[in-house]
């Protein structure tokens, strides 16, 4: 989980993660596209993304296609996420009492 | 490009025997995939499809190759909807990798049409089921939101 962390923590990176969720399945050369990116860093970040799990690659005769793998960030929001939105909807019914408790007094 | 495709992997601290058997046994798929079981003779040509708690078939295929504890790969038709069940058949490939004490699995779901939205609909899908079910195979327990079919679908 820690490289999936690492791996997010980056504006470069997020903003390839973008391109795929838009358009699933591109070669190294349609990624590059309109980036200010060199050929060189997007090869580097697209590796650090593939060993978080976050792009999975498959060939397609000699073309190699980047997909987007969602289930590494899926497992962070089951793990981190829902928990902590569990806690904030407490405080808001807390809150929700309390206000409510207020008018009645 | 003149198709559409999702590309899932995980890593599941398991064994490929129970990943395989987690796959299409009964009493693991209802717990991790909505209250659903398929109902095959899994090998080559073998009709295959996915039964609703209720009776009714969500999805429907063929077995087109198998491989217990390796591959599977199904032709797989929505057979609810009637938009998408016109898109024809999908194909989708399970693929289970031993890497360490982990199984590596990957499910590609694919059509070969641009811009399908049964491909579009079951990429909602996958991750919840897929995350469910590793969940089940690390921990014992499903996550709850896939232990059930969602009322009115």
């Amino acid at each position: 989980m820690d490289k999936v962390f690492k791996a997010l923590a980056d504006s470069s990176r997020r903003k390839l993660l973008d391109r795929l969720r838009i358009r699933n399945g591109q070669m190294l050369g349609e990624l590059c596209e309109g980036l200010s990116m060199t050929r060189q860093a997007v090869t580097k970040h697209l590796h650090i993304l593939q060993r978080a799990n976050l792009v999975a690659t498959r060939w397609r005769g000699r073309e190699k296609l980047h997909y987007l793998n969602p289930l590494p960030i899926h497992e962070i929001a089951e793990r981190w996420i829902k928990k902590f939105e569990h806690g904030r909807l407490q405080v808001l019914a807390d809150l929700k009492k309390n206000l409510e408790g207020d008018t009645d007094g | 490009m003149a198709d559409s495709r999702f590309v899932y992997v995980t890593y599941i601290r398991t064994t490929p025997q129970k990943l395989w058997n987690a796959l299409i046994d009964p009493t693991f798929t209802r717990q991790y995939w909505c209250g659903t079981h398929q109902e095959s003779e899994w090998k080559s040509g073998a009709e295959w499809k996915i039964m609703i708690p209720d009776g009714r078939v969500a999805d429907s295929g063929k077995v087109l190759e198998i491989e217990p504890e390796r591959r599977l790969v199904l032709s797989w038709r929505n057979e609810k909807k009637p938009d998408l069940r016109a898109e024809g058949y999908s194909r989708a490939t399970f693929e289970l990798e031993q890497q360490g004490d982990s199984v590596k699995l990957t499910v590609i779901h694919e059509m070969d049409k641009a811009g399908s939205k049964f491909i579009d609909a079951v990429s909602n899908g996958w991750p919840l089921i897929l995350s469910s079910l590793k969940s089940l195979l690390e921990t014992g327990e499903s996550l709850v939101e896939t232990r059930e079919w969602p009322k009115g679908m």
